[in-house]
């Protein structure tokens, strides 16, 4: 491509036919992967698959933003990053957050069945 | 401040003489900031849906309404129109306004098979009675996935529109621009995708 004269903005990595390929095929295996362990139930403990499922997520996540997304540390001088991790820092706090709060609260508010029960509130 | 201070020495709280930015120049990064923004109403769709998911109120569960078959189609849609629309960038990228095109279009019948099976999923799950008002877990699966389908159709919308726009008026910088927004949009559908067949649907049936 001809040279740039803007500050980078207008021109972020557009990635080559090579690496988008590559974030394809990885994508293809970390998707096939945990429908086949699923479906087949391959594991055979779902606790071990859930886990495992969700480790597949969270680097499939990474490859998308890498290959597809190309973010790096670099882009926007490095506002696209801080963005990005203070999104995942309110994501987190937003998911760990509801959970955490909502578990309690129902484990809280059941009616108590036994006089036990009262006890551990 | 003198009242008879002329516009040239009243205090100044920005840069006067900025140089050149060309129109646009910021738009990447605060469409980047428009995709967190998104990321956030996922963020809490999948927390509603993390909550009540458990919540069957005597209704159907996951394993017994979901068939991962059509969501592995579905995935694969997806994931084939997010290398389809890499090869638009890079069609774009050598300024082949043809190729470009017959990416796009590609890509965009890819997200209307992914619409489509998901409408189809939809009508199925409700013709047997899994609707949105049977139970908590249906309401919160229905209004993350139709969130989510929402967004891939409105790409869709957006995507025939630039095919226009690219099409009467070439790749100029502003198209280009354009279309790099809608890949970042795209790409990013792609992401919450992987949320949503990994926690809603796996997990779902495992559970």
């Amino acid at each position: 491509m001809s040279a740039d004269h803007s500050h980078g903005h207008d021109a972020p990595a557009h990635g080559t036919r090579r690496s988008y390929l590559t974030g394809f095929a990885l994508s293809v295996v970390l998707t096939a992967i945990p429908f086949w362990l699923v479906m087949s139930g391959a594991i055979g403990n779902n606790q071990v698959t859930a886990l495992v499922i969700m480790g597949f997520a969270f680097v499939q996540v990474i490859v998308h933003m890498i290959f597809f997304l190309h973010l790096d540390t670099r882009s926007e001088g490095g506002w696209n990053m801080l963005a990005l991790i203070f999104t995942l820092v309110l994501v987190a706090i937003v998911l760990i957050g509801s959970l955490w709060v909502m578990y309690h609260m129902n484990l809280n508010m059941m009616p108590a069945m036994g006089s036990h029960d009262v006890s551990v509130m | 401040m003198a009242h008879t201070a002329t516009l040239t020495d009243a205090p100044s709280f920005y840069l006067t003489d900025e140089h050149d930015h060309e129109a646009g120049g910021s738009t990447m990064l605060g469409f980047w900031i428009y995709l967190m923004s998104d990321c956030l109403i996922f963020a809490m769709l999948f927390a509603c849906y993390g909550v009540f998911g458990t919540a069957y109120a005597g209704g159907p569960k996951p394993a017994e309404i979901f068939e991962l078959p059509l969501v592995a189609v579905n995935t694969s849609m997806l994931l084939l129109s997010s290398i389809t629309y890499g090869f638009a960038m890079l069609a774009m990228a050598e300024n082949r306004k043809a190729g470009t095109l017959a990416w796009l279009a590609i890509t965009g019948l890819f997200g209307l098979a992914f619409v489509g099976v998901e409408l189809h999923e939809f009508s199925t799950l409700i013709a047997e009675g899994a609707t949105p008002q049977r139970s908590a877990f249906l309401s919160a699966f229905f209004t993350l996935v139709g969130t989510h389908g929402l967004h891939v159709s409105l790409g869709i919308v957006w995507l025939a529109t630039l095919m226009v726009q690219v099409a009467k008026r070439g790749l100029g910088a502003a198209n280009k621009r354009r279309l790099m927004c809608l890949s970042l949009f795209w790409h990013f559908l792609d992401v919450i995708w992987i949320g949503v067949f990994t926690f809603v649907y796996l997990l779902g049936v495992i559970r």
